[in-house]
């Protein structure tokens, strides 16, 4: 899970008048090397009364005084960037760790089937304390894989950073949904109507594994399909490269029995607790 | 940043650089950022809203709450959901433009931007000082 970040000041770029105006150029080379390192930016000819900026950026001394000022005149747009994380002390922009790449669910769309939960080997999807998916470890996710966007029945899981449609959060076109290559049949690989049965368990669907199904068994399937979807899915080298071990899996599945057992637990205290309603409560 | 942003028109305007990927056009980017600069308008620039919503990145919440905000960045669907991701919800009222699928000259008139200018003082005494 991506660590919360705390509220920052903004950096202000300030053009108060004619004189304190950059080129076209020089503005646009300092924007773009800020915002390729990392750095909000506020492009303003007045500070908001009330505020102080982490930093004001400025041809000239705008006479700001509690903010400090660093004259950009004569700096680079590179020192610039120096001097403003070295204020900042956060968020320096590294494209070489974590890339943003992770689902985020269209709630209009889904109908939390669970198929996304089961599916992902990664344990990027979780379910709340009302049992509706959500995407738990962002982290977990591997960039440029959409393979859950793909198995997904009714369109609801974007990836904003994918290249195609409807995935990246285009309009989903009636087309869209019965294109084959939106829609994959993982039920010729794994024998039988898999989406009809994923849709009626869903109670058992909620568990990364029932409690029927052999986990080494699943895990060989997943690895099959995923090997023989890979064009369809459009998954990377990388991930098929990167699947858990079984013993992973077995873990996984141990730890969701537990929290399927306790939630039970929970619920049949939750009833035994309650009495049970009237024939004139029901309405009877 | 306080809530209350708004440029002249009352409307508060953002811009979402993308920064860490290249699905946005770099022409269209560099076109449209370059234009806001130019126009006087009071703006602001955030590196990357994807990351930021997986950051719950305070700003977004303060921008949820914003009535009359524009902002370009991509597909209106993956902008909405990235801050519901993040916890918020965005206001009807609110605009995303998408820089995926229009032409900077597109969006510059969207937002209201003038017509490209010719150059400004700086850019005047620049070419002067060089020649």
């Amino acid at each position: 899970m991506i660590a919360t970040r705390t509220k920052e000041t903004a950096v202000l770029l300030m053009e108060p008048d004619e004189s304190a105006r950059l080129g076209d150029q020089e503005r646009l080379d300092l924007l773009s090397a800020l915002l390729e390192a990392g750095h909000p930016v506020a492009r303003r000819a007045q500070i908001e009364p009330g505020t102080t900026p982490l930093a004001v950026l400025a041809k000239v001394d705008v006479g700001r005084e509690s903010a400090p000022l660093i004259e950009i005149s004569a700096r680079s747009p590179g020192q610039v960037v120096d001097d403003v994380s070295a204020l900042r002390k956060t968020r320096q922009l590294d494209k070489s760790a974590w890339t943003p790449w992770f689902p985020v669910i269209d709630y209009d769309r889904c109908t939390n089937c669970m198929q996304c939960l089961s599916f992902c080997l990664f344990d990027v999807y979780g379910a709340d304390a009302d049992g509706k998916i959500e995407v738990r470890n962002e982290d977990n996710c591997k960039t440029n894989c959409p393979a859950c966007s793909r198995v997904c029945p009714d369109v609801a899981i974007l990836f904003p950073k994918y290249t195609k449609g409807p995935i990246n959060g285009d309009v989903v076109r009636k087309e869209d949904i019965e294109k084959e290559s939106m829609k994959v049949d993982i039920s010729a690989l794994l024998g039988g109507d898999i989406y009809a049965a994923l849709r009626e368990r869903s109670e058992g669907a909620r568990k990364r594994f029932s409690t029927e199904r052999d986990e080494s068994k699943a895990l060989l399937e997943r690895k099959r399909c995923l090997k023989a979807l890979k064009k369809d899915l459009d998954i990377p080298d990388e991930v098929l490269m990167s699947l858990p071990s079984v013993g992973d899996i077995e873990e996984r599945a141990r730890r969701a029995k537990e929290k399927m057992i306790k939630r039970r637990a929970r619920s049949q205290t939750v009833q035994d607790e309650k009495p049970a309603p009237s024939r004139e409560e029901w309405g009877i | 940043m306080s809530e209350s942003q708004e440029g002249q028109d009352g409307k508060r305007l953002l811009y979402c650089h993308c920064a860490y990927a290249k699905v946005v056009p770099a022409k269209v980017k560099t076109e449209v950022l370059r234009r806001l600069g130019e126009s006087g308008r009071d703006f602001e620039a955030v590196p990357d809203l994807c990351e930021m919503s997986a950051a719950k990145d305070p700003q977004l919440e303060e921008l949820a709450a914003c009535e009359n905000l524009t902002m370009v960045a991509c597909f209106p669907r993956s902008v909405r959901w990235l801050f519901h991701a993040a916890g918020h919800t965005l206001k009807d009222s609110v605009q995303v433009l998408n820089m995926r699928a229009s032409s900077a000259q597109e969006l510059a008139a969207e937002l209201g931007l003038p017509a490209d200018s010719k150059s400004s003082v700086a850019d005047k005494e620049a070419q002067g000082a060089t020649e």
